[in-house]
């Protein structure tokens, strides 16, 4: 299906196309991802404010929907290179919470063991490379992994994500242009949260970069970034595209940076009346009400969920502030690889990689390789 | 078979590419068009446009790209056209590339090859040396060959190493190396240093084009001095360096790149430290002054280390 490009004229201005591709559970799954972002970033918080966090603190309050909806589209041998304010992709793909809390406090069992810090990581074993901070030189690497993918005609999708901030940079153009020229396998997740750092979008570009992509040879879509079954049919759409020979995608998804740029930044140069407007389309919020007035979720469900990702949380918080700091002599190891190592695969909790039929042609892994919970 | 130094780099990579299908070249124009020195030159016809491709103008595309295939189990060999450009792509080298095995865990092979060196009115932006800026950034590794042989050698064992390796390929010897190289497979082991000349009076260590010169240097004045070829730059020989300098007691470190913070200096740092008592001389060093690389032949050819400058230098010590 060719798609068009989409201009909205306001980030919630489009219907969502939703189709039957979620089942209750996959919905659950969704809410549940996003209320594991929400409350283990606030639980990081809290630590940074303990001052058990070194350096500062970044999270992406408000933009949960992003990358729970984008990523829980993938299969288990898909790749992603995943972005400081997207944990929760992180989470759908298999991290849980207590490595993530580990990692910003710089301890042995943080996802890099200590030798990055904060957002900065990728779980090698579960099929991701981790961000650096220069911007976007991920969505550089992820061409490369869709390149791969393409040489060895394999049905594999590269997925990464990045802020409207750094489609200033020459690398996004690079990235895009080879994407294009190449019809590379790769999904572009553009996450518009209005502000870089304390840039707002009129001081950014002059063009909202989603236009951008047909100049690239390829379809951009706008889509409700507080919505996350707008963000996951996105996704869903053009993962399909790309396994299909058909290409990348840019989506931007429409958002807010609810917080600072990190917990250093009191955030004095946005206005109130802003933030107030996006609190009331906070994508929990909006998510459990959709949940139970249109698809007859109780709130005894929903609170079960809730109760359930608090105490996995606090657990997990618990083992992370446990996790010692890691030996000295650490630091001077693994500047070189002995030998190269094949990546893991991702969990791919979308219910439809359970299905016998998932795997056709090997698409992002079979039913067989879904690594269990 | 006796080859250029230029055809032992295409041997090199013509035949990893054949034994491994996952090696593949990347770069600009070296495609069809066989690569500005032509060191892929007939590549595309035998093993197709895909896996000798053809980049856009975009160095960090092409650092990254190597970067992610790298991830994904190929084997992707860059050629910058001029080692110059690195310039453009060293955030994904020196950000991405190096640091992702440490940070992550994740090994990166990846090959950048560094058609470097002047000597031929290229100017201040096609003649650079850059090794030093990657001799500072952990996680690289760095050769530099000299022989045709020694071409040929490291760049194979540079695809197979599971690190990024920057293989210096000094343009000046191109075509004016020629040598004995062995047909098919012919690894040389990344870190280690080869004398080239023995000898017991003076070391002089050097690599890529300076090394033809302390050769050249020491024939003419027929005097018995050893030429320590590095070959690898990161990391160092240090063995061998201690060895040589400690057997002759005089050493000269030489190379074409700018001195200050050079890697002649990491090297004469070592051997005054570690070799202080077996010295009867100050370390000397024989580079291009800090300066960049003037395009008109008489002004290049006052700042490039030349043949009688490397006798001179080498008079000197011996005499000291």
């Amino acid at each position: 299906m060719a798609r068009t490009q989409v201009r909205a004229t306001r980030d919630d201005a489009r219907e969502p196309v939703r189709g039957d591709h979620l089942t209750r559970e996959d919905r659950l799954g969704l809410l549940r991802y996003m209320l594991l972002m929400r409350v283990s970033e606030e639980r990081a918080l809290t630590l940074y404010k303990q001052g058990k966090v070194p350096g500062s603190f970044y999270d992406g309050r408000g933009q949960e929907a992003v990358s729970v909806g984008a990523a829980f589209v993938l299969g288990p041998r898909d790749r992603m290179c995943i972005l400081h304010r997207d944990l929760g992709a992180h989470f759908v793909r298999g991290v849980t919470p207590d490595r993530y809390l580990a990692n910003y406090m710089g301890r042995s069992d943080g996802v890099t063991g200590g030798k990055d810090g904060n957002m900065h990581f990728g779980d090698r074993e579960l099929g991701c490379v981790g961000m650096v901070s220069m911007l976007p030189d991920m969505a550089q690497v992820a061409t490369g992994l869709a390149l791969a993918f393409k040489m060895r005609r394999e049905p594999r999708v590269a997925m990464t994500f990045f802020g409207e901030g750094s489609t200033a940079n020459g690398q996004w153009h690079e990235a895009m242009n080879f994407a294009g020229i190449h019809r590379l396998p790769a999904v572009f997740v553009l996450e518009n949260n209005r502000f870089a750092y304390s840039t707002p979008q009129s001081m950014e570009y002059a063009v909202d970069p989603v236009e951008r992509a047909r100049g690239y040879g390829f379809p951009g879509e706008s889509v409700d970034g507080n919505d996350v079954e707008a963000v996951f049919e996105a996704a869903r759409v053009a993962a399909e595209r790309a396994r299909g020979g058909e290409g990348p995608t840019l989506i931007e998804c429409h958002t807010m940076r609810m917080h600072g740029h990190g917990a250093h930044d009191d955030m004095s140069y946005v206005e109130d009346e802003l933030l107030e407007e996006w609190r009331r389309r906070d994508p929990i919020d909006r998510y459990v009400e959709r949940l139970r007035a249109e698809h007859g979720f109780s709130e005894q469900e929903i609170e079960k969920v809730r109760r359930g990702v608090e105490t996995e949380v606090e657990e997990c918080a618990r083992s992370a502030v446990d996790s010692p700091m890691p030996e000295p002599e650490l630091a001077r190891e693994g500047v070189y690889a002995d030998a190269w190592e094949p990546l893991g695969d991702g969990r791919a909790p979308w219910s439809f990689w359970q299905r016998a039929d998932a795997g056709g042609n090997g698409a992002g892994g079979t039913a067989q390789e879904v690594k269990a919970a | 078979m006796t080859a250029t130094y230029l055809e032992a780099i295409s041997d090199g990579l013509r035949t990893e590419m054949r034994r491994d299908e996952s090696v593949f070249c990347l770069g600009e124009d070296v495609g069809p068009f066989g690569g500005a020195f032509k060191v892929t030159d007939g590549f595309v016809e035998e093993f197709g446009e895909d896996r000798c491709l053809d980049m856009p103008l975009a160095e960090n595309s092409i650092i990254g790209v190597c970067v992610g295939t790298a991830i994904e189990g190929m084997r992707p060999v860059a050629e910058m056209q001029f080692a110059d450009f690195i310039s453009c792509g060293f955030d994904q080298l020196v950000n991405v590339a190096a640091k992702m095995h440490y940070r992550q865990g994740i090994a990166v092979p990846m090959v950048v090859r560094l058609p470097s060196g002047g000597g031929f009115s290229g100017g201040p932006f096609h003649s650079q040396n850059p090794e030093a800026w990657f001799a500072q950034t952990p996680g690289l590794k760095i050769v530099a060959p000299s022989s045709a042989d020694d071409a040929k050698g490291l760049l194979i064992s540079a695809i197979r190493d599971p690190n990024p390796v920057c293989y210096l390929e000094h343009k000046g010897l191109y075509r004016h190396v020629k040598g004995e190289v062995p047909e098919g497979e012919h690894t040389v082991p990344i870190g280690e240093a080869r004398v080239a000349r023995e000898g017991e009076e003076m070391t002089v260590i050097a690599y890529g084009s300076s090394v033809l010169l302390a050769e050249q240097a020491a024939a003419d004045l027929d005097e018995d001095i050893e030429v320590l070829d590095l070959r690898t730059l990161a990391p160092l020989d240090r063995d061998a360096i201690l060895a040589s300098a400690r057997k002759t007691g005089k050493v000269l470190v030489a190379h074409e790149a700018t001195q200050s913070c050079g890697v002649g200096a990491e090297v004469a740092s070592l051997v005054a430290q570690d070799a202080f008592e077996d010295l009867d001389a100050p370390v000397r060093r024989l580079t291009t002054p800090d300066v960049p690389i003037p395009f008109s032949p008489t002004l290049e050819q006052a700042v490039l280390p030349q043949l009688d400058d490397m006798k001179e230098a080498c008079r000197e010590l011996l005499a000291y």
